[in-house]
C-alpha cells in the first residue's frame, strides 16, 4: 500500500500523506485501491494454502501435512478466496469505476466506505490468527469444517471455528455497508439525463449484487450465530437430541450460500460486455436483454438453495422443485452469451490483453455453467455431490468465471487507473500461462469425480494417482503464473507508456473522458448524458 | 488463431498421455445396480447434450474470432435494430429450443430418475440399517433370517502405509479395504435405512449410483439391487472430521445360497462371542484381546502409544480417568470414570456402547490400564460391561 497512484494529480486535494492517508481516508479511489490491493495479498494468501493441498495430493499417501491441518487449510481456502479476494476484488472495482461511469465526484457516504474497508483486515486476521496460535499451543488450529461449517462437525470443532464465525460476521458487516453504499450512490448520484436505463452495465450488475448481498447476509449471520449459541450456550438449534435439526443449517446457508455465487459473479458480468464493445469497436448488443437477465438471476438465485444438498434428503416434490427451478437458471444465462457473442459478431476485434482474458473466460464459463445444468439433475448428482466434478464445476465458475473476469478488469482499467500502459507481450503471456495451466489443473479434476474421488480427502486410493499428478503439477504452474500478473502490475504502476485520457481505441463510458489517472476528485463539473 | 492452437495442442497432448494409461476411468465405473444404470444414461445423455451445445457455439465465435478482426481490415458492423416482430420471432424461438432442451429432453428422464431412486420401500426385501460414526460403518440387518446380525466395519490398511511420510510399497486396495464387508444377496432390492452417532456421513459405492446423507437423530432412506455378483467399494463423502478419508466401505454382493450360509456362520460367530461374556477372563486375555481393539479403535485419536495429540485428544498413559476407580462405593460405575467415559463418550469422543460388545469393551479398558504406560492391575470382567449396561 506504500505506492501513490494518484499522487501527481491533486489539483485541489489536500489529504493526510503517508500512513495516515490510507488510514483516513474517505477517498473512493483511494478506498478502490485499498480493497485491489487486500483482494490481491489474500489472493496469494488462500493461493499458498490451496498449493499446500495440491502438494499434499501429488501422490497417494501422507507426505506433507496430517489430516487434521489438511481440514483446515480446505476451508480457510475457500473462505479466504471468496470473502477476502474474489468480493473485496469487486467492491474495489466499484469504490473506483462507479463514480467515474456514473459522472458522480465520490460514493455517496464516504465515511461508510472507510469503515467497510477497514473490517476486512481484522477479519482476514481472525481468519488465519488459529493458524499462529495452534503453533503457540493455543487451540487445535483453524476451522476444519469446511468452508460450509456444517454442524454437528463444526459444533464439534475447537475454537477455529469461533474465529472463522466471528470473520464471517465482520466480513458479512463489511459486504453490507459497501452494498447500501453503493445502492444510496446508483440511486442518487446519476449525472444528469443518466436514467437507470441508461446506466453502464457494470452498474447494474453491481446494482442486483448489492440487493442480494443485502438480503442473504443476515441469513448467513443468523445461521452462524445460531451455530455459536449451539457451540457454547446449550441450544439445540441443530442438534436432534434437543428437537434440532442438522440439515437446517445447510438450508440457511444455502439461503445465502448460493446468491453468493452470483453476487460474485455479476459484477463480473457488468463489465465483460463493458470490455467486449470496447474491443470490437461496436456498441455492445441486447444491453436492455442483459439487464433483464440480471434482473431475473437475482430472483431465481434466491429460490434455488436446495440444489447444493440433494443428497441430504428431501421430499420428492422438493427434488423435482429445485431440479427444474435450477435449470431454469440456463434461460437467463443462454441470453447473456448470445449477447456477448452477438457483440463480438461483425465487429472489428483486437486482442489485447484484456480481449483475451474476455475471450477466455466466455469460454470457460461456459464451460462451469454447462456442467452446472448437468449438476442440477437429481439422479446424476447422487453421484457427482461431493465428489471431484463438484469441484472442477466451481472452480470453472469461481476461477475462471471469477477471478479470471477480476484480471480481464485490472488490465483493461489498471491505464485509466495508474495513467500508464502495461507490458502488452507479458500480460498476454499471463494470460495464456493462466489459462492452460487452470485447464490442466482442472479437467483431470473432472475424470477424478466421474471415477468416484470424494473431494476433501487427505489420501487417496491408487487408482486415482495419475490425474491427481497432473492436477498438482498445473496448479503450481498456475499458482507461479500469478507472480508474473503482480510483476505486470506492479511495473505499470511504477512507469510505463503513458496512457490517453481514452486508454483504448473504442473505449465507450464516462470514465474515459477523465484524464489517466483520474484527478483525486473526479468531476468537478458535472457532465451530462444524453 | 495461434493461441487457440496452442491451447487445442497442449490438452490434446496431455489426453493422449493419459489414454496411454490402459485402465484409466473416463466415466462413471461399471455400473451394477438399476439406479446406477440409469444414472450413467442420464449422465451421458446430458454430457452429450451440453458438448453439443457448447461446440456449437464455440464454433460460432472462433469463426467470428477469425473472421471479424481489426487486423483483417475487418470494419465493425453495427448491428440494427430488428422490427418489433422479427424481434419477437427471434426471442421465443431459442427459448422455446432452450425449454426443450432443460425440460423435455433432459427434465423428462431426470424426472422418472428421481421417481426411482426415491422410491426405497416398492418390492424391496430386505432392510439393512448403516450408522456412520468417526470412523467407522455399522452394519445391522434388520428383518429375516439375518436379523440381529449387527457388526462394525473398519479400515483395515495397515496403519504404517497410511502414516506420514511412509515409502513402501501400498496395498492393492489402499485405503478401500475393511475388516467385515458388508454381505448382500445378488439381485434382492435391500432397503437400507441410514443414520450417525456423532456428525454427518454419507455412504456411498460409486458403482451403485446411490448415496445418501446419514444425519444423526434422523432416518435416511434410499436402496440398492445388486445385479452382478462381485466385491464393490466405496468412501464416506461428507467431511466427517480427521478420518473423514479412512472410512471405506466395502459390500460383497453374493448369490443368494451363499448370502444364507453367511448368515448362518455370522450367527454362529456372534453366539460365541455372546458366550464369551459370561465366562471369567484372565488379565493377560483380556489385555492380549484389548490391544487389538484399542488399536483398531482407538489409536486414530489417542495413538498407539497412548501419547494422545493434546490438546484435542488427551494422552491415556497416565490419565487421571484411565488410572482412577471404574466402580463407586456401590457398585455401579462412576461418572466421568473409566468405563462410563468408554460407554457414552463426551464431546468429541463417541460413545463405544453401540459399537462394541461386552468382551471388547472390557478387553479395551483392562488394556488401557495395564499397558500403554498404565499398571493399575486390575481386570474388568466382560460380566461387568455386561451388567453396567442394564
Amino acid at each position: 500500500m506504500s505506492t501513490t497512484t494518484v499522487a501527481h494529480h491533486d489539483d485541489h486535494a489536500e489529504h493526510p500523506t503517508g500512513i495516515m492517508r490510507w488510514l483516513t481516508t474517505t477517498n473512493h479511489k483511494d478506498i478502490g485501491t485499498m480493497y485491489l490491493t487486500f483482494s490481491l495479498i489474500m489472493f496469494f494468501v488462500g493461493g499458498a494454502m490451496i498449493l499446500g493441498i495440491r502438494a499434499e495430493l501429488f501422490q497417494p499417501g501422507l507426505q506433507l501435512v496430517n489430516p487434521e491441518f489438511f481440514n483446515q487449510l480446505i476451508g480457510v481456502h475457500a473462505l479466504i478466496m471468496i470473502f477476502a479476494a474474489l468480493m473485496p476484488a469487486a467492491t474495489g472495482f466499484a469504490n473506483w469505476m462507479i463514480p467515474l461511469q456514473i459522472g458522480a465526484p465520490d460514493m455517496a457516504l464516504p465515511r461508510l466506505n472507510n469503515w467497510g474497508f477497514w473490517l476486512l483486515p481484522p477479519s482476514a486476521i481472525l481468519l488465519t490468527l488459529p493458524f499462529t496460535l495452534a503453533m503457540f499451543g493455543i487451540g487445535d488450529g483453524a476451522l476444519a469444517t469446511g468452508w460450509t461449517f456444517y454442524p454437528p462437525l463444526s459444533v464439534q470443532g475447537g475454537i477455529g471455528v469461533d474465529f472463522a464465525i466471528f470473520a464471517v460476521h465482520l466480513l458479512g458487516v463489511s459486504s453490507v455497508l459497501g452494498s447500501i453504499n453503493i445502492i444510496v450512490t446508483l440511486f442518487n448520484m446519476r449525472a444528469p439525463g443518466m436514467t437507470l436505463m441508461k446506466m453502464p452495465l457494470f452498474a447494474w450488475g453491481w446494482l442486483i449484487t448489492a440487493f442480494l448481498l443485502v438480503a442473504t447476509i443476515p441469513v448467513l449471520a443468523g445461521a452462524v450465530t445460531m451455530l455459536l449459541t449451539d457451540r457454547h450456550f446449550g441450544t439445540h438449534f441443530f442438534d436432534a437430541a434437543g428437537g434440532g435439526d442438522p440439515v437446517m443449517f445447510q438450508h440457511l446457508f444455502w439461503f445465502f450460500g448460493h446468491p453468493e455465487v452470483y453476487i460474485l459473479l455479476l459484477p463480473v458480468w457488468g463489465f465483460i460486455p463493458q470490455i467486449l464493445e470496447t474491443f470490437s469497436r461496436k456498441p455492445m448488443y441486447g444491453y436492455k436483454a442483459q439487464v433483464y437477465s440480471f434482473w431475473a438471476i437475482g430472483a431465481l438465485s434466491v429460490v434455488v438453495w436446495a440444489h447444493h444438498f440433494f443428497t441430504s434428503g428431501m421430499p420428492v416434490p422438493a427434488l423435482l422443485y429445485f431440479m427444474y427451478s435450477t435449470m431454469a437458471i440456463s434461460l437467463p444465462l443462454a441470453v447473456m452469451f448470445f449477447c456477448w457473442i452477438k457483440t463480438m459478431w461483425k465487429g472489428s476485434m483486437s486482442f489485447e490483453t484484456p480481449m483475451l482474458f474476455t475471450v477466455g473466460w466466455i469460454i470457460l464459463f461456459g464451460i462451469g455453467g454447462l456442467t452446472g445444468l448437468v449438476l442440477a439433475d437429481v439422479a446424476a448428482d447422487a453421484q457427482y455431490h461431493n465428489s471431484y466434478f463438484v469441484v472442477a464445476h466451481f472452480h470453472y465458475t469461481l476461477f475462471a468465471g471469477g477471478i479470471m473476469g477480476i484480471m480481464a478488469g485490472v488490465y483493461f482499467w489498471l491505464p485509466k487507473m495508474t495513467g500508464h500502459m502495461y507490458n502488452e507481450k507479458l500480460g498476454k503471456v499471463h494470460f495464456w500461462l493462466t489459462a492452460i495451466s487452470f485447464n490442466l489443473t482442472f479437467i483431470p479434476q473432472f475424470f477424478l469425480g466421474l471415477a468416484g474421488m470424494p473431494r476433501r480427502i487427505p489420501d487417496y486410493a491408487l487408482q486415482f494417482a495419475e490425474f491427481n499428478m497432473i492436477s498438482s503439477v498445473a496448479a503450481f504452474v498456475l499458482g507461479l503464473s500469478q507472480l508474473l500478473f503482480v510483476y505486470n502490475i506492479v511495473t505499470c504502476i511504477k512507469g510505463g507508456k503513458k496512457a490517453t485520457n481514452k486508454v483504448w481505441e473504442g473505449a465507450q463510458g464516462l470514465e474515459w473522458t477523465l484524464p489517466s489517472p483520474p484527478p483525486y476528485h473526479s468531476f468537478t463539473e458535472q457532465p451530462t448524458v444524453k | 488463431m495461434r493461441g487457440f492452437t496452442k491451447v487445442s495442442l497442449a490438452l490434446s497432448a496431455m489426453l493422449a498421455s493419459i489414454s496411454a494409461q490402459a485402465d484409466y476411468a473416463w466415466n462413471f465405473p461399471e455400473p451394477v445396480t438399476p439406479m446406477a444404470l440409469d444414472t450413467l444414461h442420464v449422465h451421458n445423455k446430458f454430457m452429450l447434450i451440453t458438448m453439443v451445445i457448447f461446440f456449437v457455439v464455440l464454433a460460432i465465435m472462433i469463426y467470428s474470432i477469425f473472421a471479424h478482426r481489426k487486423s483483417k481490415n475487418f470494419k465493425a458492423v453495427a448491428d440494427k435494430a430488428p422490427s418489433t416482430a422479427m424481434e419477437i420471432f427471434w426471442t421465443l424461438v431459442p427459448f422455446a429450443i432452450l425449454l426443450l432442451i432443460d425440460f423435455v429432453i433432459m427434465g423428462i428422464p431426470a424426472y422418472h430418475s428421481v421417481i426411482m431412486m426415491e422410491d426405497t420401500r416398492d418390492k424391496a426385501t430386505m432392510v439393512v440399517k448403516v450408522t456412520g460414526s468417526q470412523w467407522r460403518w455399522q452394519y445391522e440387518y434388520m428383518d429375516g433370517d439375518a436379523k440381529g446380525i449387527k457388526f462394525v466395519s473398519n479400515l483395515s490398511t495397515p496403519k504404517e502405509q497410511t502414516d506420514k511420510g511412509y515409502q513402501g510399497k501400498k496395498d492393492e486396495q489402499y485405503l478401500l479395504e475393511v475388516d467385515n464387508h458388508l454381505v448382500l444377496p445378488v439381485g434382492e432390492k435391500v432397503r437400507i435405512l441410514m443414520t450417525a452417532t456423532d456428525v454427518m456421513h454419507n455412504w456411498w459405492v460409486p458403482q451403485f449410483g446411490s448415496s445418501r446423507l446419514a444425519v444423526p437423530g434422523f432416518l435416511r432412506e434410499t436402496w440398492v439391487q445388486v445385479d452382478k455378483a462381485g466385491t464393490y467399494r466405496g468412501q464416506c463423502k461428507e467431511l466427517c472430521g480427521k478420518g473423514h478419508g479412512y472410512m471405506p466401505v466395502v459390500v460383497d454382493a453374493v448369490p443368494m445360497e451363499e448370502y444364507k450360509a453367511w448368515v448362518v456362520a455370522k450367527k454362529e460367530e456372534m453366539a460365541k462371542a455372546s458366550a464369551g461374556a459370561d465366562k471369567e477372563w484372565t488379565k493377560d486375555e483380556l489385555v492380549a484381546e484389548g490391544k487389538g481393539v484399542y488399536e483398531k479403535n482407538c489409536a486414530v485419536c489417542h495413538q498407539i502409544t497412548g501419547a494422545g495429540l493434546p490438546p484435542a485428544f488427551p494422552a491415556l498413559t497416565g490419565s487421571k480417568i484411565a488410572t482412577g476407580p471404574i466402580f463407586g462405593a456401590d457398585g455401579k460405575y462412576l461418572k466421568d470414570g473409566h468405563l462410563d467415559r468408554v460407554l457414552n463418550g463426551i464431546r468429541v469422543m463417541p460413545g463405544w456402547k453401540a459399537l462394541l460388545n461386552d468382551t471388547e469393551i472390557a478387553a479395551v479398558i483392562t488394556y488401557e490400564r495395564n499397558a500403554l504406560g498404565n499398571s493399575v492391575g486390575d481386570v474388568l470382567q466382560p460380566a461387568q460391561v455386561k451388567a453396567a449396561r442394564q
